[in-house]
């Protein structure tokens, strides 16, 4: 069974695109439409499409349109799915850059839980924040925030990352109580892969791992690094990995593919894409897989 | 309060307002009008005939003008600064945005979850920080103004 990314392209007038998709080296076609691996959605499509070809297993297909921040977009590809769910045979879906709603994010669950198989659930980035708000967190296998993400899912008032109260500036050194707190509250996910400068690995408000090597710092700053991570665990997941085991090659081939491109801060995701397959099988093999 | 039917229009109104000198701040809605990607504009009570009069100036009438009855939420204020090498790097809530210190060109947006910061990200990346548009003129959400609060910052980091 396949996987569904759903997402947003920062082009105004790209259409709704529901289907299966191609990487040609820094661009993906999308039906015949060409769109560029920069960051965002495409990126973690991208990242998902190299990881699968590496993993041998079947690309994941994405649903996408064009959205630069009015929600319009968003709205055509929510209705879009809700009206298409009957038909999801996916194994999982990762849900991305999107307008957060709660009311739509709320049709799309109870769509989701209503088919004979649901499927596996991932959130990362505007969707995220909608289920966190929803009031519906637990219903997810994996969020996968940064750490400032993760003050925000902590805190039991905050509708978005930009009211997050607290913890600020020490939200790194926090990150385990902010585990704890954002589970106690039932403001995450069934698991974490919460993304820093320490990646942390958590199921049930408890920490299971820590990935903290190689370190390359000037990661952070790239646009689109935590995407490419969205993307690989959405690889080896719908490669049936465990959630905890996906999430921890994951964030290791992340940062082999940091440590074999060697970049300054400058660096485009593009740039990094060509060493992720090499990265991944390195990863796998370190972990024994 | 000044309610909006889109956060796009919320930044678009707190401009005009900062423009003809009127106080007003942007703050998290009460918790029955919440519904993702919100934020209301706070301004003195005695000041809602010239708020009033500024906005149907620039064609930008509100929803609707209420009272506030609690505490809003106030956005994230604080930054976090980061020297990378020759680059610095500025976090402003979910949103960071890097420079190189020698020409002053923004070479690396990220973080942020909602649709506009991809956008925002092809529209400044590669321009100086004088090339570059503000964030706020092309920013719709709440991801999009904490952008223009790293934006800010960075610029202060780099005068020139």
């Amino acid at each position: 069974m396949s996987w569904l990314i759903v997402g947003t392209v920062p082009e105004a007038d790209y259409g709704l695109t529901w289907g299966s998709f191609v990487l040609r080296g820094r661009e993906m076609l999308v039906g015949n439409r060409p769109l560029s691996v920069a960051r965002g959605t495409p990126a973690l499509m991208a990242t998902a499409a190299l990881a699968a070809q590496t993993l041998g297993i079947e690309a994941p297909q994405a649903l996408i349109a064009g959205d630069t921040g009015t929600g319009e977009g968003s709205a055509r590809l929510y209705a879009r799915l809700v009206e298409g769910l009957g038909r999801c045979g996916y194994a999982g879906l990762t849900f991305h850059y999107l307008m957060p709603d709660v009311e739509w994010h709320n049709k799309i669950l109870w769509g989701l839980e209503g088919l004979a198989h649901t499927p596996m659930l991932v959130a990362d980035a505007g969707f995220m924040y909608a289920a966190k708000m929803s009031g519906f967190a637990a219903h997810y296998d994996l969020f996968t925030p940064d750490a400032g993400e993760m003050a925000f899912l902590a805190d039991d008032t905050a509708p978005h990352p930009f009211y997050t109260r607290g913890f600020f500036l020490q939200e790194e050194e926090r990150v385990p109580e902010l585990i704890k707190a954002a589970h106690d509250g039932k403001n995450s996910a069934r698991h974490l892969l919460v993304k820093g400068r320490v990646d942390h690995v958590a199921a049930a408000g408890r920490i299971l791992s820590e990935v903290r090597f190689p370190d390359v710092p000037a990661m952070e700053p790239i646009g689109g690094t935590g995407d490419t991570l969205t993307g690989l665990v959405t690889a080896l997941l719908a490669a049936g990995k465990p959630v905890p085991e996906a999430c921890r090659i994951a964030a290791l081939a992340n940062r082999l593919m940091g440590s074999l491109a060697d970049p300054d801060p400058s660096f485009g995701v593009a740039d990094l894409l060509q060493f992720l397959p090499q990265a991944l099988e390195r990863a796998l093999t370190l972990e024994g897989r | 309060m000044l309610l909006y039917p889109s956060t796009g229009e919320v930044i678009r109104a707190e401009s005009a307002l900062r423009e003809a000198g009127v106080e007003a701040v942007v703050k998290g809605p009460p918790p029955d009008l919440r519904q993702g990607c919100d934020m209301v504009i706070e301004f003195c009570l005695m000041e809602e005939m010239r708020v009033r009069e500024v906005l149907a100036e620039r064609n930008l009438p509100p929803l609707r003008v209420a009272v506030v009855q609690d505490h809003l939420l106030e956005p994230v204020s604080l930054y976090h600064v980061k020297e990378l090498g020759d680059f610095v790097m500025v976090r402003a809530a979910n949103m960071k945005i890097t420079v190189d210190r020698r020409n002053r060109r923004i070479v690396n947006i990220s973080g942020g979850g909602c649709p506009d910061v991809p956008f925002l990200a092809e529209m400044l990346v590669g321009k100086t920080l004088d090339e570059a548009p503000e964030p706020r003129t092309l920013g719709r959400t709440l991801c999009g103004y904490a952008l223009q609060l790293a934006f800010e910052e960075v610029c202060r980091q780099c005068r020139g």
